[in-house]
């Protein structure tokens, strides 16, 4: 670390009277862990990490030795907007993620953020940086009851004022929010459902988009919390109407130039763009125990909600998995590939580590690109579909393990320790799904069987 | 007389052969983590960095002399005449400079008259430009009064910036003057840092970056008037 950055974390604490500097980092699930540590520790922390029990982190825990390192990248270090905002204490906090190191101060295995830096390297080893811009959408409904179905904030007449202008005022806020905290959004709106959002960041590179992600996910729940509203980025919370997902758009640049850009191609895209998108599609199935980790993911990964089922690519066809939007004419670096089936609930360390080692094995192997799928996929019949080679993404969160186990894809990108903690978790998760009667089947089998 | 840092290892002989007559304690080093190696306990007395042979490493060690508690100084670098536009926007990266091929008894006087004046100037702490204010001592940005919070790279982007009013920088020249040209992400980086900072910056002062159509940006107004 340059001495100068540690000066000038060090300095702004002490210039803006930060009381409390918050280390963050994110389990194996992708749930947002914090400790804090006080003004003093500070220069400690920054030079040699601060020690923690990691056994009872998710997915950190081994045999022997639970102690690891958390060790502050000076970079993230930020002074959260709502620390002196609360009235009398003035309390300001600061926040600087972690990378978890092993106490021999190698990279620790089970941490996503380290997994996400080693699969970028991969690519910089081969003159690429991974850009990625999500599309993020989320409800907002009132503060949910237990085992009650949620309220959507435009129906429950949970609020006297007009509803839209409750949320169209939280979406601003929290945008306000995410661009003091060096978040650009792109665009944001109301979707289709009700009391649903889509808030669209700007581009960036995929380490910072992971934690910007993480810092998205906490803004968005804060800023609604501090109004009484629940937020939840759960993929499918109502049935009937569509989910949220979790849209990525990624490139990769070679140095200054977009390399998917070709001018040369009918669809503008280079050799790199078609093995990259051949490689996704190759590997998709794979990946999606990764990319949609819930069991509730797969209710939203269904027909004729606006959401990806069979695994194929098309320019202008939002049915399939990937979608390649057209550039405005003459901005060769915004060619992109869409990705449509992720979802908001994910861990996007591992998210982006698997889609990343995906498109790079479509590179390293030269996949072909099969052709375009550019019909309404959901109006085919099954036979059309099976004659055109294209299949369906995992049906549910046991058939995305089944195939994720056997891909050695999946293993060398998460690595062991990750690979085996997150399929004895999920597997455990789906056991507990499968016990669950629900009221779909009381309803069906109960008089008439 | 302590030890002087000399770039790059091997340095070029008539250097070496310079430094011996004049009488100076050297060492060769060859980069950044070499130079914290060999530091003596009282610190480099000084540096002398030939950048005709590799330019973008001789600046990246430059810099990295120079970006640290008590930057080395002073700091003489040796260029050729095709680099002296290099020069420009570097000013805080070296005290004084010499042509090669150089004549041993300028390298000589000038390293003489560094030593004598004991080190730069000091420079000035405060930056301010249409209500934005940078406390250079104590790094903390405020705009009209009110502190606003910047990671240590959009500090720095904002800090070049506004010590250069009116001028028009492409995205190359921002990434190899405030990043270093061993930073890998290409000047991409650049437009997403700029984005950040005019986000910080408001609405209201958001327009003091301009974008410089197919150029690059350029903060606050033109020299020109338009």
């Amino acid at each position: 670390m340059l001495d100068q950055q540690r000066d000038y974390v060090l300095r702004t604490v002490e210039e803006r009277g930060v009381r409390l500097i918050r280390l963050w980092f994110t389990d194996v699930l992708g749930n947002l862990k914090s400790f804090a540590i006080s003004p003093a520790e500070l220069e400690n922390a920054l030079e040699d990490g601060m020690t923690f029990d990691g056994s009872s982190i998710d997915g950190f825990s081994r045999i022997q030795e639970s102690d690891v390192l958390a060790i502050p990248d000076p970079n993230t270090f930020e002074v959260l907007p709502w620390g002196d905002s609360r009235s009398d204490t003035k309390a300001t906090e600061a926040r600087v993620f972690c990378d978890i190191h092993n106490l021999d101060g190698t990279p620790f295995d089970g941490d996503p953020r380290q997994v996400l830096r080693r699969n970028l390297q991969a690519a910089r080893e081969q003159g690429f940086t991974f850009y990625v811009a999500p599309d993020i959408e989320f409800f907002y409904f009132a503060p949910p009851e237990r085992g009650q179905a949620p309220v959507p904030l435009d129906e429950g007449g949970f609020f006297d004022l007009t509803t839209t202008d409750v949320a169209g005022t939280l979406r601003k806020q929290t945008i306000r929010t995410l661009e003091t905290m060096s978040i650009p959004v792109e665009y944001s709106f109301h979707e289709d459902a009700p009391s649903q959002h889509e808030i669209d960041l700007r581009h960036t590179d995929a380490l910072t988009m992971a934690d910007s992600i993480m810092t998205f996910r906490l803004v968005v729940k804060e800023v609604a919390a501090s109004q009484g509203v629940h937020a939840t980025f759960m993929p499918k919370p109502l049935e009937g109407v569509q989910g949220s997902g979790m849209h990525v758009h990624l490139s990769l640049f070679a140095g200054d130039d977009n390399a998917f850009y070709s001018a040369d191609d009918d669809y503008n895209l280079s050799p790199v763009a078609k093995s990259f998108t051949a490689g996704l599609l190759r590997h998709a199935a794979e990946i999606t125990a990764i990319t949609n980790q819930t069991v509730n993911s797969y209710k939203r990964l269904v027909p004729g909600f606006e959401a990806p089922v069979h695994v194929s690519w098309a320019r202008n066809n939002r049915s399939g998995l990937i979608r390649v939007p057209i550039p405005k004419r003459g901005n060769a670096s915004a060619t992109r590939i869409e990705y449509r089936s992720p979802d908001p609930a994910c861990n996007p360390y591992l998210a982006f580590s698997v889609l990343l080692a995906a498109g790079l094995r479509g590179i390293s192997e030269g996949y072909e690109l099969p052709p375009e799928a550019d019909a309404n996929l959901f109006e085919m019949s099954d036979a059309d579909l099976s004659k055109l080679g294209i299949e369906q993404l995992p049906q549910s969160l046991s058939d995305s393990l089944k195939v994720m186990e056997r891909s050695t894809l999946v293993q060398e990108a998460l690595g062991e320790h990750i690979f085996e903690w997150f399929l004895r978790n999920k597997r455990s998760e789906w056991r507990a799904y499968k016990t669950h009667v629900s009221a779909f089947e009381r309803e069906r089998y109960l008089r008439a069987l | 007389m302590e030890l002087v840092a000399v770039y790059p290892e091997p340095p070029p002989t008539d250097l070496a052969r310079t430094l011996d007559l004049a009488g100076y304690r050297w060492k060769a080093v060859g980069s950044a983590d070499d130079a914290a190696r060999h530091e003596p306990p009282t610190g480099w007395s000084g540096a002398v960095v030939a950048c005709d042979q590799d330019p973008e490493g001789a600046w990246a060690f430059c810099r990295s002399l120079r970006k640290r508690d008590t930057p080395v100084s002073p700091l003489l670098v040796l260029v050729g005449g095709g680099q002296l536009s290099d020069l420009e926007l570097r000013d805080d990266l070296f005290d004084d400079f010499c042509l090669t091929p150089f004549h041993p008894v300028e390298v000589e006087a000038r390293l003489r008259h560094l030593f004598f004046r004991g080190g730069p100037e000091t420079r000035p702490e405060l930056v301010e430009y249409g209500g934005l204010s940078l406390n250079l001592e104590t790094y903390q940005a405020s705009i009209e009064g009110r502190p606003l919070d910047l990671t240590y790279m959009e500090y720095e982007l904002l800090k070049f910036l506004a010590q250069n009013p009116g001028k028009v920088f492409t995205r190359e020249m921002l990434l190899s003057r405030v990043w270093g040209y061993e930073y890998y992400g290409g000047a991409r980086t650049v437009d997403v840092h700029i984005r950040r900072l005019r986000a910080k910056l408001g609405e209201e002062h958001a327009n003091h970056i301009q974008t410089v159509r197919s150029v690059g940006y350029r903060f606050g107004q033109s020299r020109w008037g338009t």
